[in-house]
């Protein structure tokens, strides 16, 4: 996994709620038994004005002017500023590897569903709860000032503005420490064989069904 | 005193990372992992690259449902990039000796279909699959959940999930339900009530006389839906229904272990007193015929409503959504619900296309024919032992006599990984899950309802209140 410890990175902002994963990636780019490549796919449908499918030259497609992320000021952003419920939908992981194979390093939003966020600690793309007070400031601040920029530090667990105004977030110590060192998940859980051997052991003595 | 969640959770448990912390990542042990040939390969690669081998082969079931046409099969996928998805599968299940139904396998069909009705979800399991729809298999007191890719890898190689306990909510949906009414309209009025992110964070338990008055099948539709309200996993307590749907299936314990089994699942349920984090009541006779008219399911309405009005709300991000969302789906504030009128009809989806469902559909359309306005309608059984099912009761000429198509089974345009979509613009009638963006294709416009309503607009031409025309 991609390890994370600190990004002071361009802040874009996706301003509307219940973002799925069906906008993040949408289903015809699921196609790929590969894991990287997904981000010139990011938000396909509202990225671009023609109908995209897998193969195409994304460099010789119809970008829409108006949405957000083609903005200029917005070209290199490593931070998303999102809204409620951001990743609904389906478990497709395939939504995490877009935005972290376009460039996002860091999902900043007031509520995240839960597949997804569990998703992104995977990859090593770090997914932020603020509260939707702080969230609305961010769009206003992010909205008034071209160039915006945001550090994250995941060791101080802190999101920090251009004017030195300092947010804490909550994260769990074991994805933190997955994160910070980017561990490889299994690799730690394989480390419980004898452990998961034990357990099993119990487990089909007391329900040996299912292990018929 | 437990609930049901707690119960199902405490029994897998194989370590925690800080014991005692409620709130701290557990090792999980999974009884059960069904696989499905989009969220796979990626996993499968994994493993073959860090020289890893799956713990248990005997816990894996694999089909691939998403990409598989609904004609034509004998003559295999056209589409390249969908065929090699499947082979994909098909290969990694022959190198590592894993049970698959290959496409032309009669027991073929929608992943929450085909477990259910093998046996394979068995009460008292861990399920996983790398698809949020595996809420469905909570209706067998199951503690059930989608999973991404990175999961997937992880279950293969080690049996167990790193995860975290959620915080348990009560739905109880208790009286009678109204004539024509089913569980997906329970579970629309309960995302429209509670919202998309209502659940967000919780294991649903549907409880409440009600929802022991559904079929399996009723419950797999509710506990399907828990997703699109948020919650990772919903489950119903066991019962006799629960018991009888198992007797018999091919994977479910014979002899003197299904006695010991069953002795072991009627345990599954909340213990009188047990506390939930949330309760959330419902009046069953409250419940009307639900219709989405937007982009997402918490967006909906009983069929004798109107399109809302976003001038009526005050709270600007929802007002933005819901401008939006009208836009999209070419629908102006206050419009009645019946003068909305579909192109398309899809009755399918791990939702809505078990036998019940093709029954309450094919009662509302027999002897009856097709709307003029209605430019396609297709009925996409769950599995290849659904269909065979629907055809021995007739109903596969009932809706052919109407002017339906009768499918292959698969995903279908539930999410149109398939060639069945929506064409930019067209409005559909669907009895599936999600009414995102470009979900039935790019453009499409979807309206979420039961079997039942589908088939009554089918033949309306327009939305109907299924209680007073059929």
């Amino acid at each position: 996994m991609k390890k994370f410890t600190f990004c002071d990175g361009l802040v874009a902002p996706l301003d509307r709620a219940n973002v799925d994963t069906d906008a993040i990636i949408p289903k015809q780019f699921l196609k790929s038994i590969k894991r990287s490549g997904f981000g010139q796919n990011l938000f396909d449908e509202w990225r671009y004005l023609d109908h995209g499918e897998p193969g195409m030259d994304s460099t010789q497609r119809k970008p829409n002017p108006d949405f957000v992320l083609n903005l200029p000021r917005y070209r290199g952003a490593q931070i998303l500023l999102a809204r409620s419920n951001f990743g609904c939908g389906s478990s497709r992981e395939h939504a995490p590897w877009a935005l972290q194979d376009y460039g996002f390093e860091v999902v900043i939003a007031p509520s995240f569903a839960d597949i997804f966020f569990n998703n992104c600690f995977k990859i090593g793309l770090l997914p932020i709860v603020l509260d939707e007070v702080k969230v609305d400031q961010l769009f206003r601040e992010l909205e008034a000032n071209d160039g915006y920029r945001l550090a994250v530090d995941l060791e101080n667990q802190s999101v920090t503005t251009p004017g030195g105004e300092s947010f804490f977030f909550d994260i769990d110590p074991f994805r933190k420490q997955c994160l910070l060192n980017g561990l490889d998940e299994i690799g730690l859980t394989l480390q419980h064989a004898d452990k998961i051997k034990a357990f099993e052991d119990r487990h089909r003595a007391t329900q040996p069904w299912l292990f018929a | 005193m437990q609930t049901l969640y707690d119960k199902l959770w405490r029994s897998h448990v194989v370590h925690e990372e800080s014991p005692g912390d409620p709130d701290g990542m557990t090792l999980l042990y999974i009884d059960r992992h069904l696989v499905h040939e989009v969220t796979s390969p990626q996993a499968f690669e994994g493993l073959k690259l860090a020289g890893r081998r799956p713990w248990r082969r005997d816990s894996i079931l694999a089909v691939a449902d998403h990409n598989v046409p609904t004609t034509a099969r004998g003559q295999g996928i056209s589409d390249p990039v969908s065929r090699l998805q499947v082979e994909t599968l098909d290969q990694n299940c022959d190198e590592l000796g894993i049970t698959e139904f290959r496409m032309n396998d009669l027991r073929q069909g929608i992943v929450h279909v085909i477990g259910p009705e093998q046996g394979a979800t068995l009460p008292g399991m861990t399920v996983v699959c790398g698809d949020s729809h595996t809420s469905t298999h909570g209706a067998f007191a199951c503690l059930a959940f989608g999973i991404g890719t990175s999961e997937v890898e992880h279950v293969l190689a080690s049996q167990c999930l790193l995860t975290k306990k959620t915080k348990a909510m009560q739905v109880s949906v208790d009286g009678e339900l109204g004539h024509g009414i089913t569980a997906k309209d329970i579970a629309l009025a309960v995302i429209g009530e509670i919202g998309t992110a209502g659940g967000t964070g919780y294991a649903i338990e549907f409880a409440g006389s009600a929802i022991r008055g559904l079929s399996m099948e009723g419950r797999m539709t509710l506990c399907n839906m828990a997703i699109e309200a948020g919650a990772r996993a919903g489950m119903v307590a066991v019962d006799e229904t629960t018991i009888e749907y198992l007797r018999g299936r091919p994977f479910a314990p014979k002899g003197e272990l299904w006695d010991r089994a069953t002795a072991y699942w009627r345990s599954l349920k909340s213990d009188e007193g047990a506390r939930f984090d949330k309760v959330v009541r419902f009046d069953a006779a409250q419940i009307r015929p639900q219709v989405t008219w937007g982009t997402s399911p918490e967006m909906v309405t009983a069929v004798d409503g109107k399109v809302p009005d976003p001038a009526q709300v005050e709270d600007a991000v929802k007002r933005h959504d819901m401008e939006r969302a009208l836009k999209y789906m070419g629908l102006a504030p206050n419009t009645p619900i019946s003068e909305i009128r579909p192109d398309k009809i899809f009755i399918g989806s791990c939702t809505n296309a078990r036998i019940e469902d093709l029954r309450a559909a094919a009662e509302v359309v027999k002897d009856r024919h097709i709307a003029a306005n209605i430019r396609l309608a297709m009925v996409v059984p769950g599995s290849g032992l659904v269909k065979k099912q629907a055809e021995q009761e007739g109903l596969d000429k009932i809706f052919r006599d109407a002017g339906f198509e009768w499918r292959e089974p698969g995903c279908s345009m539930c999410l149109a990984m398939n060639d069945d979509r929506l064409e930019p613009g067209e409005r559909c009638a669907a009895t599936s899950n999600r009414n995102f963006e470009g979900r039935q294709g790019p453009g499409g416009r979807t309206h979420l309802v039961s079997p039942a309503m589908a088939a009554a607009a089918a033949v309306a031409g327009h939305f109907v209140d299924v209680r007073k025309k059929y």
